[in-house]
């Protein structure tokens, strides 16, 4: 907790750092963007899909062992943004993106850089559940296969439990690692890709609506999964529940029509929302 | 009619649900008459397959029996073997000829005119000679016995047995005479006559003589050139489209490329045996009338077949999981031939042995490419002088003897077979690669 009471004491001072940024912007961001202890830092990061600008100029860091959350209306651009961090926009025709996003300090979007060793650093979740029509052990050990991550077996074996161990997925899995993935609940399937992405020990993990396929029960697994996971990753997750947000997360931004509008601690976002956009969002008067 | 006004009578408004009763048998009447057109369609569809079928096989089963001579045939040393030293040579050069001629002049005694005998003697096939030397080859033992041996009769004599000749025409009106009919019978009545399963048809390459003539060789040079054409053609054919689909950029030129290659499949067939003729044989100086040019030319025109189904199949494939692979770094080539081709593999198998039945039943390129030859020996490579089934039937269809009719029609019931076996496998393997989850 103590990190985030420094990052609200921080965010007054650091109004005029979010005035400075492009004059791209078409709505300024309110709020910190910032964070003591980053891992990934985004600065003016513009995304077009052809001619259509879907990213305006949005600066926002997500910091080491916490969650930062993305809301907004449908079509606002968070999946987008989100699929920036890893470099998976690149894999659609005609998206380009401007602007600095660093993990680690270094440039990800840098000429030089491989987008495939980026991608078993940050990893991603997402929306609707896919493991690979494979059983359910060559779902979690495919990283490390193709990554070497493993030296034989036994390794092999140890780290596709532990895997589905911090998935908590070990328990119901366990007697049937050779079954088909598909063939679990939805839960249990979008619980084992995360085991899957964790297997391969990325250092951010993204989430692009993980539970928007699942009931309630499954999601409140998947969010206490979420909570435990941030002791040792950074992630980012897309929702379009609030509530979700509002339990899961550190940190929220939230966007509109492609504009980073607010970003702050969760706690003041819901209950005291700067932006007019934001409150009008969270209360329900749109969205 | 959505408005349902009171009327002039002032009777209460019709409710919709009276309006939808209403409609409701028209538009049931309706599904009935589009149902009964549907069946009507596939009815016909199925009477022109079974009249086709029927037609096929009643005028071919019989070509899978032949007519054979019982013959007491004296395998004299003094012939066969003069020397005594069963030297292998000696025995080939024999006069098998003199033995069979003179084992059936015996059986009858009474003619000695040299014109019946000549009639007489062209009661048996002349390759009937040749068949007894490689029986005795095969058994030097039988030298100097005396063995009643089934002697492969004439084609004519064949379809005198077969009833497709009528033994009560005029004898100006058919080819076989009134002496010859008499011969016959009597042989028969003997029990010296017989039809055995036709093992020339399945051993033999082809021959101007319909008794001799065999698939042997036109379904070697179509499986020679078949195995060639799926070697060539399915690697081609999946990696090109998994470049066009997955890895090339689309612009201007990857579109050019796909309506190319929609075109090519419609080209007419005969453009790709000329194509063959003047790239391949002219150009790189190929051999004509191999199966490797045929393989090439059917290679060239089988691709867009298969890159199409391939392309069908790999956009099948859900993106998710590429997603998925691409997610925890997987590289592009990785997530294709990891993921994306194993579940793909099916549609394209389906789209390649459907351009493999097409290479199979197609004739027109392969005249072109010099396969139209009159090749009798079996093809024992890719690069020996052959024909193929559809090229052999279309000569045989074109042979005047009556004999050839049957045969043409027992070579389409092999080919067929085939095509139905291709089938099946089409379908078996799509069973065993589809994901079971």
């Amino acid at each position: 907790m103590s990190a985030t009471i420094a990052t609200m004491e921080k965010a007054t001072g650091a109004m005029s750092a979010a005035e400075l940024a492009s004059a791209r912007h078409s709505r300024e961001t309110v709020g910190d963007f910032t964070t003591a202890n980053p891992r990934m830092t985004c600065r003016d990061v513009d995304v077009w899909y052809g001619s259509k600008q879907a990213i305006k100029g949005v600066s926002l860091d997500i910091g080491k062992n916490e969650v930062v959350s993305m809301i907004g209306p449908s079509g606002c651009g968070k999946s987008t943004f989100l699929r920036s961090l890893n470099r998976m926009n690149d894999t659609i025709v005609g998206c380009r993106v401007t602007g600095s996003i660093k993990l680690d300090g270094q440039e990800i979007y840098d000429k030089g850089l491989d987008p495939v060793p980026l991608r078993a650093r940050v990893g991603m979740v997402f929306q609707k559940p896919n493991p690979f029509p494979k059983s359910i052990y060559e779902n979690v050990a495919y990283g490390s296969r193709i990554h070497g991550l493993t030296n034989n077996k036994a390794e092999l074996d140890g780290l596709v439990e532990s895997s589905l161990q911090k998935a908590g997925l070990w328990n119901e899995v366990k007697d049937r690692l050779d079954q088909p993935g598909t063939g679990l609940s939805g839960g249990q399937q979008q619980r084992l890709c995360i085991a899957r992405t964790i297997a391969v020990s990325p250092e951010v993990i993204l989430m692009d609506e993980p539970c928007s396929a699942l009931d309630p029960i499954a999601t409140a697994i998947i969010e206490e999964l979420i909570d435990e996971l941030r002791q040792n990753y950074s992630i980012a997750i897309v929702t379009h529940s609030m509530q979700q947000a509002a339990r899961v997360s550190q940190r929220t931004a939230y966007f509109h029509l492609g504009d980073l509008i607010e970003v702050g601690e969760t706690n003041q976002i819901f209950t005291n929302p700067q932006h007019k956009l934001t409150e009008d969002y969270i209360t329900g008067r749109f969205g | 009619m959505n408005n349902p006004a009171p009327t002039q009578s002032g009777a209460t408004p019709r409710r919709t649900i009276d309006i939808v009763n209403a409609s409701l048998k028209r538009r049931y009447a309706q599904e009935r008459r589009f149902r009964l057109v549907g069946v009507f369609a596939v009815a016909l569809g199925l009477a022109f397959v079974v009249l086709l079928f029927t037609d096929i096989i009643s005028k071919g089963y019989t070509a899978f029996q032949q007519t054979y001579i019982r013959l007491p045939v004296t395998l004299s040393q003094d012939i066969i073997d003069p020397t005594g030293t069963r030297d292998l040579n000696a025995i080939s050069g024999a006069n098998y000829n003199k033995l069979i001629r003179d084992a059936l002049r015996q059986q009858f005694p009474e003619v000695t005119d040299r014109r019946e005998l000549r009639q007489i003697y062209a009661m048996l096939s002349i390759g009937a000679p040749q068949l007894l030397r490689e029986q005795v080859m095969a058994d030097p033992g039988l030298i100097g016995t005396t063995q009643e041996i089934w002697v492969l009769a004439d084609d004519e004599i064949d379809m005198l047995i077969k009833g497709n000749i009528d033994r009560h025409a005029a004898q100006s009106d058919r080819q076989v005479s009134d002496e010859t009919i008499a011969w016959v019978s009597r042989l028969e009545q003997q029990g010296r006559i017989a039809k055995h399963f036709n093992t020339i048809f399945f051993t033999h390459g082809t021959s101007r003589e319909p008794e001799l003539a065999g698939i042997a060789g036109a379904l070697m040079g179509s499986f020679y050139t078949l195995l060639l054409t799926l070697v060539l053609s399915f690697p081609i054919g999946v990696g090109a489209a998994l470049y066009l689909e997955e890895f090339a950029p689309k612009n201007r030129w990857t579109d050019l490329i796909e309506v190319n290659v929609n075109n090519l499949a419609a080209v007419p067939s005969i453009v790709f045996g000329l194509l063959g003729l003047a790239v391949f044989i002219g150009f790189f100086g190929v051999q004509r009338s191999t199966p490797l040019v045929a393989a090439l030319v059917m290679t060239i025109m089988t691709l867009p077949t298969i890159i199409i189904a391939s392309r069908v199949a790999l956009k099948s494939v859900p993106p998710s999981i590429r997603e998925a692979a691409l997610g925890i770094g997987a590289s592009p080539l990785q997530t294709q031939f990891h993921h994306v081709l194993p579940l793909a593999l099916p549609g394209m198998l389906t789209g390649a042995i459907i351009g493999m039945a097409r290479a199979l039943g197609e004739t027109a390129p392969l005249l072109m490419i010099g396969m139209i030859a009159f090749i009798v020996d079996i093809p024992h490579g890719f690069n020996d002088s052959a024909t193929v089934l559809p090229v052999q039937i279309y000569l045989w269809a074109d042979s005047p003897e009556r004999a050839f009719v049957e045969r043409t029609s027992a070579a389409i019931i092999v080919l067929l077979a085939f095509l139905f076996l291709m089938n099946l496998a089409a379908v078996l393997l799509r069973r065993k690669f589809e994901r079971r989850w």
